[in-house]
């Protein structure tokens, strides 16, 4: 089995952290129901015509595929894996709308070629010219592992050199709208450093498009060795942590090799339990990192969680914006990743210091 | 890989029938699924013609004991009835004895109750519980809640029309690996106004019945399906002795990098998938006895892949087939439903005909298996190309 690393990160988020020289030293704070991302300038990735035709998550996708490879020296990759949970939502309902509003009729094609799960994937494809394998994955708060898992699959067995994953949502009026309407999203403003003292229903939505590059090939850029990564479409609160020593068993590893735990708050009353359960319990004397405050909810936040964890490892840093506790932590060497969305769809992912 | 990995259950529901016996039967008596559309209200209605299956959204819930309240998508009502079908065939009583997972795939998702319900949602509260069914891994969580799976690998799949074939080379993969000892594999897609009228911009949707590799194509009927597979590891199927149907010998994926919609002209994409498929399956193309063809009947995929059929195969090229005619284009479920078809046509050394076709295309002088056919079959070879340029091919042997 060969061991596969995180060499190149491009991250489209809520804060600027599309620039890799930098680790969260501006933070931007919301006060509000729904983030923005902080937008790099497109132009200076895709020509302007191009970067017009194209809509947002499509447009952070590339930009962040981009960022990503050059990080990672490279040119192309064998094969290309994006993880969303709600895909091109813009270009959706875009077309959604006007088949309503003109009963069918005075449609343009543009807006339904752009609205399949796997446009950014065949973006990509398309800018890169890549003819490798190329596979969306479209399930809610897993999407992105699931293409973590599939993409360290083919890596370990030797089948690829080089693969590019990444996970991508955008933010469209009409979606967020109705996920106000049912409560997904809270009720009321949220300030981004009382998000998790709001003891109130839902989740401050956000968007972001975070891609990496993963390689075979331990180099000067790499971030961090993947060693394992799990989803789990249910977990009881019961059996979480049994849940995670099993993770951690099947990667020979366990509780006390952790240095620091990325865990997916975001503030929702109603399924915050799932982490104040680990913070509370099993890893309450281990260093606790959160980060939803920073980045808004969306399926694939989680890629920003894996980009947090890798880059921790990287920099052997920990921004302080981002902890949830205070423990020392001299050399960091494992850092485990937990999510899940709604109490649904977790996922465990395991990194190390390379 | 030698044998490769064992298939020990499929369902499936189509415009053709009900469950695997049904759609057989349709298969070899040569009966279409195609009609006018009748379930979804739309101004194209007499323009088009669809692969519509018969039952009402209602009648399936009932069918599967769902009460009022429940929040399923049509997408989500085909797919547990398939998958559940497909579990009962591989004789599993209880699905939490071995490790298993599940794949599914779909394009639509929840898109039917969204385009119904798009502006109810804001005016009123009482359909408000499909706003949470909308995205598209949530089919998969209802088929994976309906049979028990749980603190499993469960996800989804969505590359447009081939994503169920990429499904079940994920599955394929996962237990391969050992990542997994059986998965459930497959997808499923409903007629929705969505894809109708996305479809019809694209000028592709024929007014009649759609006529795979004929010169005078219209374009495609689109048709709603689900099909799934149950896929077994050789451990367990040697501890339990299971009866295999067929085995997924090899699968490749590979990407056009061409447009986003449209096909290389010489099927560059559709050639490298089914190189790679061949490859894994440590076959070569002469091995393949019969290939069941994406062949959607649109002017565009028919000529990219009829070329890249003849540059894999050359002189020898095998007896191909689209089962289009029959189904409709049933998009993500497209790779599941044709996936069941090779397996039965392995099981009963049958190919099935190329229905509608008449005129050999002017480009090219292959030409698809216009008759029911029955031959020896060993291996079986299935391509499903679709938007993104995402091109996948799955070989099937007994």
């Amino acid at each position: 089995m060969k061991k596969v690393f995180v060499n190149g990160c491009g991250v489209i988020s809520a804060q600027k952290t599309f620039d890799n020289d930098t680790f969260l030293e501006e933070i931007t704070t919301y006060n509000d129901r729904v983030m923005p991302v902080v937008n790099p300038v497109y132009k200076d990735f895709i020509s302007g015509g191009a970067a017009r035709r194209m809509a947002k998550g499509v447009k952070m996708a590339v930009v962040a595929s981009n960022l990503a490879m050059q990080e990672a020296q490279l040119e192309s990759v064998d094969a290309i894996i994006t993880g969303t949970g709600m895909g091109c939502l813009l270009d959706s309902e875009k077309f959604l709308s006007k088949l309503i509003d003109n009963n069918e009729q005075f449609l343009t094609p543009t807006s339904f070629i752009q609205s399949t799960h796997n446009t950014v994937g065949g973006q990509i494809a398309l800018g890169i010219q890549c003819t490798g394998y190329n596979f969306t994955y479209v399930h809610s708060s897993v999407s992105f592992e699931s293409a973590l898992l599939d993409a360290q699959l083919q890596l370990s067995l030797g089948e690829e050199e080089n693969i590019l994953i990444g996970g991508v949502d955008e933010n469209a009026p009409y979606t967020i709208n109705i996920h106000k309407l049912i409560g997904f999203i809270k009720a009321e403003n949220t300030e981004t450093f009382s998000l998790l003292q709001s003891n109130t229903s839902g989740a401050i939505f956000g968007e972001g498009a975070n891609f990496f590059t993963l390689s075979t090939k331990n180099q000067e850029s790499s971030y961090a060795e993947v060693i394992g990564v799990e989803t789990l479409n249910t977990v009881s609160k019961e059996n979480l942590d049994n849940a995670i020593v099993s993770f951690l068993k099947d990667n020979n590893s366990s509780l006390s090799d952790l240095d620091v735990i990325v865990l997916g708050n975001n503030g929702d009353v109603d399924f915050d339990g799932y982490y104040n359960l680990l913070t509370e319990g099993t890893f309450a004397e281990t260093q606790q990192v959160y980060y939803k405050h920073l980045s808004g909810e969306f399926n694939t936040v989680s890629s920003f969680g894996f980009w947090l964890g890798a880059k921790i490892l990287k920099t052997q840093s920990i921004p302080k914006e981002v902890k949830l506790n205070q423990k020392q932590t001299s050399s960091i060497k494992t850092v485990l990743l937990y999510n899940q969305y709604r109490g649904e769809n977790h996922s465990f992912t395991l990194l190390k210091k390379c | 890989m030698e044998k490769g990995v064992a298939i020990t259950g499929m369902g499936i529901i189509s415009a053709i029938g009900n469950n695997v016996e049904e759609n057989y039967n349709s298969l070899i008596s040569c009966n279409k699924g195609i009609s006018r559309i009748s379930k979804i209200d739309t101004i194209h209605k007499d323009a088009i013609m669809v692969g519509e299956i018969n039952f009402t959204n209602q009648e399936l819930e009932e069918q599967l004991g769902l009460s009022p309240d429940n929040n399923y998508s049509r997408t989500a009502l085909l797919g547990v009835v398939a998958a559940k079908q497909a579990i009962e065939d591989a004789g599993i009583i209880d699905i939490s004895e071995h490790k298993t997972g599940l794949i599914s795939a779909t394009s639509v998702g929840g898109m039917d109750m969204t385009e119904k319900f798009y502006y109810d949602y804001l005016e009123t509260s009482e359909h408000r519980k499909y706003i949470k069914g909308h995205h598209a891994g949530d089919s998969t969580q209802k088929i994976a809640e309906e049979l028990g799976i749980q603190e499993s690998l469960v996800t989804t799949i969505s590359t447009a029309c081939s994503s169920a074939a990429n499904a079940i080379m994920y599955g394929a993969r996962l237990i391969k690996s050992g990542k997994l000892d059986r998965v459930v594999v497959g997808g499923m897609d409903c007629l929705s106004k969505f894809t109708i009228n996305g479809f019809k911009t694209l000028m592709i949707l024929s007014d009649t019945h759609n006529t795979p590799f004929d010169e005078n194509r219209k374009g495609l009927n689109l048709g709603e399906a689900a099909a799934f597979l149950v896929l077994e590891s050789d451990v367990l199927v040697a501890k339990e002795n299971k009866k295999v149907l067929a085995y997924v010998k090899g699968y490749g994926n590979a990407n056009d990098a061409f447009h986003q919609t449209a096909s290389s002209e010489n099927g560059d994409g559709a050639t490298l998938a089914m190189e790679k498929a061949l490859k894994v399956a440590n076959l070569q193309a002469k091995d393949i006895d019969y290939i069941n063809a994406h062949g959607t009947a649109t002017g565009n995929n028919d000529l990219s892949e009829g070329r890249a059929i003849i540059r894999v195969f050359k002189d020898n090229i095998p007896n191909f087939s689209s089962t289009k005619p029959y189904t409709g284009h049933t998009l993500a479920a497209a790779g599941g439903v044709e996936a069941v078809y090779s397996v039965l046509a392995l099981q009963n050394n049958v190919i099935f005909p190329n229905l509608n076709f008449k005129t050999p295309m002017k480009e090219f002088s292959i030409t698809p298996q216009t008759e029911l056919k029955q031959t020896e079959l060993n291996t079986v070879l299935s391509n499903s190309l679709g938007f993104g340029g995402n091109c996948s091919t799955l070989i099937f042997s007994k």
